[in-house]
């Protein structure tokens, strides 16, 4: 070996050093796929010539996501001497007077400002761990995200990285499973087996060649964490898997990663790359006796591959179907041989409970369900998110705490967690403490961490449909009850929302959801009525609304909305009759303008146009607006806004 | 099958073992270099690898990457993930389906642009999202678009 790690952990170090406490600013950004398109790389461009205008020299480092993707795109800067200060929403304009502002003229801009962080303090600029946003999170799988170059492996080493991979070099196999086990670590990917005792069935079943798998096939809609995770810290997810593949005896790994996230593949081959040169990934890791290798698999877009029997035939280039267990992939999995699966965020808490220790993990969340979870919050909320919380937190401390609530002064309808195998909870439950059995008990489940927030505006059956159209869409087709049941159930589903449901309905596919349940080989099958399950418990009403009344109270579901343009607000302006498509409204300049119902397709595309000022055109569900027959001249109509429902 | 179809092929084939764990990757790499899958190639790959043309397209059908028929110089795609159904993703689809005048799967006749639906990009936080080959555009609106197709044209 050329170096030993202590010597590469001091010159890390000193790298790292050199960084924060240099005598140029720092400029870090937030690079990751959310900030891009949010306008990261304008605002990068816009700050690199801010700084030649001005000769200031300083050093630029892309980072991560911190999780305020509500704030993005993100810059922090440290002047010399002073703290990281974190600033948000910034475009080139704005980041260009940053520049000009701070680094010239010294003011820190505490208008454009989110926070600091490091030691010290800036005038009217809060710390950011103080903020509401981040004071009830805990970050441990997200430790480095947003705060390190990515690309950059000795930052990772500099921030303890890599020694929980040397300290378990230094102990048994047995005796790091031991570690895990009483971190009292599950998985992440949502089922929650304990992963120490999932490493002890694989380390005990007898086999020169064993295999371990990364699953980072983030399927769900709704999820980003395994992604950013990926984007912002590729190092400790794969600390976590050497580790791992040391406890196990693993010979040879394999990330399984969905195609869809190019930049997390670009890190994920940058930092394997690394760590190969670091001689702490092949033959002989660190002068050990322990070598290892790891390939990366793409996915090729199908969600079923999520599940471990699946991506399995899948990495062995068959269809991605999942087979019956036993035999489990701990005897015979991947070419017959022993395998362990464990996911992204799983593989990145192995990694610091190594370079800590298993009674620190085990001191944040509850009795069973141990350390944190990160969750991706999105849908209707002010501050769209990647979040780590320790488990046992409420959902009501998540959504107002640190999500600021739902936006525009609407009410919270359901928070969705889980993705399509999860469940939606009603505003009754925010009090529901986040653990893998309270979630399972009221119906969802933990999930590998979509969190939707669904307001008012939201339909409740239009979502259950959603999530059907997409497991029907998923189904891989070898269990006839999730193939045909799905199907059904799909139907059933669109029948109500398209106004052609009945109450019978409601009990046929509480039915179809059991039997595809118990019918199913796999989670896919075995979770998919979930979302009807509890859609159905907890907003029945909503669901006899549409059969009954033929209202559908968020206006969303189509068949069941009329548009109409109120006929003393019309201007007759002729703007909506050119924008519609099929023709459907009359009218004539300063003439009422009429949509004919039976040529409308509730495109919505009148509503669009129809100026502000006039606001003439209303959607409503379950109710008729009286309007003229034929247009009229403006202005000679009575009042409108009289409604009679469909009772 | 053209010579330089069947140099690039054989330069794809070069760089992967004769093993079925190479099928998926192959047929990605060939699908990237071609912009789909003809059956030409097809039964190239089979052939290389040893296996019945039956079984390639068997594994190349299940996956949803796979095309079979030539696509668009530009591709779209529209987020369907939750975060961006519930923020309106079908008023997005429903404006490019106008806009293009193709649904999702299909190739205007020009061959400029292909338009599909993705079940999620990860990207939430931003959503509505839309994929432009490989730009994600955030927060979309139906008026954006316009904008987007105009600045792309």
């Amino acid at each position: 070996m050329i170096v030993t790690f202590d010597e590469m952990r001091a010159r890390s170090i000193s790298e790292w050093e050199a960084l924060e406490k240099s005598d140029k600013p720092s400029i870090f950004i937030g690079a990751a796929t959310c900030g891009r398109a949010a306008g990261a790389m304008a605002v990068l461009e816009a700050i690199s010539s801010a700084l030649a205008h001005h000769h200031i020299e300083a050093s630029i480092t892309q980072v991560g996501c911190l999780g305020l993707c509500y704030a993005e795109p993100l810059v922090d800067i440290i002047k010399p001497g002073c703290p990281r200060i974190h600033y948000g929403n910034l475009t080139p304009e704005l980041a260009t007077q940053l520049i000009e502002d701070y680094l010239v003229k010294d003011n820190p801009r505490p208008d454009l400002a989110l926070g600091t962080t490091g030691d010290g303090t800036v005038a009217d600029i809060p710390k950011l761990f103080e903020l509401p946003v981040l004071k009830s999170q805990m970050r441990i799988a997200l430790r480095n995200c947003g705060l390190i170059d990515p690309e950059n492996i000795n930052h990772y080493i500099a921030r303890d990285g890599y020694s929980g991979l040397v300290k378990a070099l230094g102990m048994t196999p047995e005796a790091v499973i031991e570690e895990v086990k009483k971190s009292g670590l599950r998985g992440r990917g949502g089922a929650g087996f304990p992963t120490g005792m999932k490493w002890g069935f694989s380390r005990r079943s007898p086999s020169t060649v064993k295999y371990l798998i990364c699953n980072a096939d983030e399927g769900d809609p709704g999820a980003f964490m395994d992604r950013s995770l990926l984007e912002g810290d590729p190092h400790a997810v794969l600390e976590g898997i050497l580790i791992g593949a040391y406890a196990i005896g693993a010979t040879d790994g394999y990330i399984y990663i969905r195609a869809e996230y190019p930049l997390a593949i670009d890190r994920l081959r940058v930092a394997l790359r690394q760590i190969t040169d670091y001689e702490l990934l092949g033959d002989n890791i660190l002068g050990s006796n322990f070598s290892f290798h790891i390939k990366i698999k793409e996915g090729a877009g199908a969600f079923v591959c999520g599940e471990e029997t699946a991506m399995m035939a899948s990495i062995e280039g068959k269809r991605g179907m999942p087979r019956s267990r036993p035999p489990f992939p701990a005897n015979s999995g991947l070419w017959g041989k022993p395998t362990n699966i464990n996911n992204v965020e799983t593989w990145a808490n192995v990694s610091a409970i190594l370079q800590r220790s298993a009674e620190w993990y085990a001191s944040y969340g509850t009795e069973k369900s141990k350390g944190t979870k990160t969750f991706a919050l999105a849908g209707k909320i002010n501050r769209t998110g990647l979040i780590e919380v320790p488990m046992g937190i409420s959902l009501r401390e998540i959504i107002y705490g640190i999500g600021g609530g739902i936006p525009d002064g609407k009410r919270l309808k359901a928070i969705q967690t889980g993705g399509p195998s999860g469940g939606c909870l009603p505003e009754s439950m925010l009090e529901l403490p986040v653990d893998y059995e309270s979630l399972t008990q009221a119906g969802s489940i933990m999930g590998s961490g979509g969190m939707i927030v669904l307001d008012e505006d939201n339909c409740i059956v239009d979502t259950a449909r959603y999530f059907l159209s997409f497991t029907q869409a998923e189904s891989c087709g070898k269990c006839v009850p999730c193939r045909l049941g799905t199907k059904q159930m799909l139907s059933i589903l669109e029948d109500i929302t398209n106004g052609k449901g009945e109450l019978e309905d409601l009990d046929l596919l509480l039915k179809l959801a059991e039997s595809v349940k118990a019918g199913s080989l796999c989670a896919l099958g075995g979770t998919t009525p979930n979302p009807i399950l509890t859609t159905i418990r907890y907003f029945r009403d909503e669901y006899e609304e549409h059969i009954t009344k033929k209202r559908c109270r968020a206006v969303i579901c189509t068949e069941l909305t009329n548009f109409y343009i109120l006929p003393d607000k019309c201007q007759g302006c002729l703007i909506c009759l050119r924008s519609c498509p099929t023709g459907a409204i009359s009218g004539d300049k300063r003439m009422v303008h009429v949509i004919d119902q039976s040529k409308c397709i509730k495109c919505g595309a009148c509503l669009d146009v129809c100026p502000p000022r006039f606001n003439a055109i209303v959607k409503v569900s379950g109710e008729k607006i009286e309007t003229p027959a034929e247009p009229v001249p403006v202005m000679t109509s009575k009042p409108s806004g009289k409604a009679t429902t469909n009772e | 099958m053209n010579p330089d179809t069947k140099q690039e092929l054989d330069d794809i084939l070069s760089q992967h073992e004769i093993e079925r764990g190479e099928l998926i990757p192959i047929l990605q790499a060939a699908q990237e270099r071609f912009g789909y899958l003809p059956e030409e190639v097809i039964a190239k790959i089979a052939k290389f690898l040893q296996l019945p043309p039956s079984a390639v397209y068997g594994v190349s059908t299940f996956y949803a990457q796979f095309k079979f028929t030539p696509t668009g110089k530009k591709m779209i795609k529209v987020c369907r993930g939750t975060a961006c159904h519930v923020r309106g993703a079908s008023r997005i689809l429903q404006e490019l389906e106008k806009e293009l005048g193709i649904k999702p799967g299909e190739t205007t006749e020009d061959l400029e642009y292909s338009l599909e639906t993705i079940a999620c990009f990860g990207s939430c936080a931003l959503a509505p999202v839309i994929v432009v080959d490989k730009t994600v555009y955030g927060r979309m609106t139906p008026k954006k678009v316009g904008q987007i197709l105009a600045g792309n044209e």
